[in-house]
């Protein structure tokens, strides 16, 4: 809700939901005959289309990265910090692509769109979604918006799974892959939170199978205790500490009262899964967390990473965060090791950050200054064409 | 911080369109040069934030990485040479990196602060306390050169270890060590530069 828009913002800003009538093929086997994909841009395609940056979104993400839908919005896009006049993604000199993938509930088509053939919603009946399906869905966009090649690819977590498979997938197609605070594939542990996050929602007696929008309802307890399970692993240990150690929010432990007693971290978690249940489709956070578990980046080249990365042409930038223990900075070493072991040009960074996964997000000034150094490498390699 | 004199010795030894590691690769120079001049491509470690940041401006492949904690990210043989421009004295067991640069690398070139130069020497006899030149500015207790070592000292390591020493060049900057150099590296060079194999 700015009184006035910053300088360095995009301002306000209007998503256009592009309709793609040619079917799409799904990893899954089904074919969707038609879809939706709800896009924002920013900034403006040069005369050569050599400009263009596809930013990915992740979990919970969408395709409002940067700026206001109006002057009554409660807060920006959720990459504001880094896209914009002047920040890293300078949209001065890009011209900057976020979609809503399908399976989202923000506009693309997914499990809230209404299925065709039933005239009801998908709901659980919407295929399931890889992380290739997304990357096929954004290369359609591409052709639409004229943009042969992406100067880069960018995207943090699930996102940074989505740069890795354009990479190998579309080779020529991009010149940088920028993956942030991601993995080749997901360990068990993650798999294991992401299993309980899907319970949680499954649990919900509202939930009706996945129907809920039919019975006109929502199961809003068990998206919300979802988003709360994932939301801390997404911190770290020290940041709780640090924003709310042993706070309490009411009560006392002095002897003598009885009144119940709340801490603040409590508090704070179910506003965040009330915040987040009232704004998210349950079907499309079970899809997007399988989709998520269901990566493996070097499934098709007989597990090999090298192999895999051998068919990327791009150049790419790694970063990762210190106290991200959700997708380590070991994971990220791992990226690293095989495109080293592919011959790939990459370099590799691990910020100093105590804000967990969610530093991908945050603003951090190293941080700021590699993805600026980085993307005015590739500024120069337009103006030098 | 790298000369030109170490920077145009190493060169030399160093052939066209090899693939080189560059461990402690500071701001990238080395490895931006050797890119240009020889078409050599390759890979840096650093630790040091800011020469990272350095580094992508100048679009050199930098890793970041703590040396003291091994190669393990590389195989056996996987680099023509292994580069290490005045670091070896800043780790913390200087023989088992020099020994992980070999197993990684075909050949190795290092470079490092030659402490049983004279003024070292006379330093610490004369005053009494650990030297602080102009090439070390560092005190004792704040210094990241924790094993300092001496012509002599390098030698016998490569000897104990059964390193060979395919050439070997010294630097020095002022007289008389420039002339005396030659002569007696141990005593005259500040900077001693060694080519490397198995």
């Amino acid at each position: 809700m700015p009184d006035v828009i910053p300088e360095n913002s995009v301002g306000i800003v209007t998503p256009q939901a592009i309709h793609f009538d040619e079917p799409l093929v799904l990893a899954c086997g089904r074919t969707l005959d038609n879809y939706t994909l709800m896009v924002e841009t920013y900034g403006a395609l040069n005369a050569d289309g050599s400009n263009a940056i596809l930013i990915c979104h992740a979990l919970s993400g969408h395709h409002h990265a940067a700026g206001y839908h109006s002057m009554a919005d409660q807060r920006p896009g959720w990459w504001n910090n880094h896209i914009g006049p002047g920040k890293p993604f300078d949209t001065n000199r890009f011209f900057i692509v976020c979609p809503n993938n399908i399976g989202g509930c923000h506009g693309s088509t997914g499990p809230i769109s209404i299925n065709p053939d039933t005239g009801q919603p998908w709901g659980p009946d919407f295929p399931p979604l890889r992380v290739r399906d997304w990357v096929e869905s954004q290369a359609r966009l591409a052709d639409k918006l004229g943009i042969r090649q992406w100067a880069a690819v960018v995207g943090g977590s699930l996102g940074g799974m989505q740069v890795m498979r354009w990479a190998l997938e579309y080779p020529d197609r991009l010149r940088h892959a920028v993956v942030i605070a991601s993995a080749m594939k997901l360990s068990a542990q993650n798999i294991a939170f992401n299993e309980i996050a899907r319970n949680a929602i499954r649990s919900d007696p509202e939930f009706c199978n996945g129907r809920y929008l039919e019975q006109q309802t929502q199961p809003r307890n068990g998206l919300g205790l979802a988003r709360m399970i994932g939301h801390v692993t997404y911190l770290s240990d020290e940041l709780m500490g640090n924003k709310f150690g042993r706070e309490l929010r009411s009560g006392s432990f002095q002897r003598g009262q009885d009144a119940p007693i709340e801490f603040q971290v409590e508090s704070y978690l179910r506003h965040q899964g009330d915040a987040f249940s009232g704004a998210f489709d349950a079907n499309t956070y079970l899809l997007m967390t399988k989709a998520l578990d269901y990566f493996d980046l070097a499934r098709e080249y007989d597990h090999n990473p090298v192999e895999a990365f051998r068919h990327a042409s791009c150049d790419f930038l790694v970063v990762s965060f210190s106290s991200d223990w959700r997708f380590s900075p070991e994971r990220a070493a791992e990226i690293v090791e095989a495109l080293i072991a592919a011959d790939k040009n990459v370099a590799y960074t691990a910020i100093e950050s105590n804000l967990g996964h969610d530093a991908f997000l945050l603003p951090n000034q190293r941080y700021e200054q590699v993805l600026t150094a980085y993307i005015n490498r590739i500024v120069a390699e337009i103006s030098s064409k | 911080m790298m000369m030109r004199t170490d920077l145009n010795i190493i060169q030399q030894w160093i052939h066209p369109t090899s693939r080189i590691l560059d461990l402690g690769c500071g701001d990238g120079e080395l490895l931006q040069t050797l890119g240009k001049t020889k078409g050599v491509w390759g890979y840096g470690l650093e630790i040091d934030a800011d020469k990272i940041t350095s580094c992508v401006a100048r679009g050199v492949n930098v890793i970041e990485a703590d040396l003291d904690e091994g190669l393990n990210q590389f195989s056996d043989n996987s680099f023509d040479t292994v580069v290490m421009t005045q670091a070896l004295q800043a780790m913390r067991y200087p023989h088992l990196v020099l020994g992980e640069m070999l197993r990684v690398g075909k050949q190795c070139v290092v470079t490092f602060p030659n402490f049983g130069n004279w003024r070292a020497r006379s330093y610490l006899l004369s005053r009494g306390r650990m030297p602080v030149t102009r090439q070390l500015t560092f005190q004792w207790y704040d210094t990241p050169n924790i094993h300092f070592c001496t012509v002599k000292d390098f030698e016998a390591l490569c000897t104990e270890k059964r390193i060979r020493i395919l050439h070997r060049e010294f630097v020095a900057e002022r007289l008389p060590d420039k002339y005396m150099k030659g002569i007696w590296p141990n005593m005259f060079s500040d900077t001693a530069i060694y080519h490397l194999s198995k």
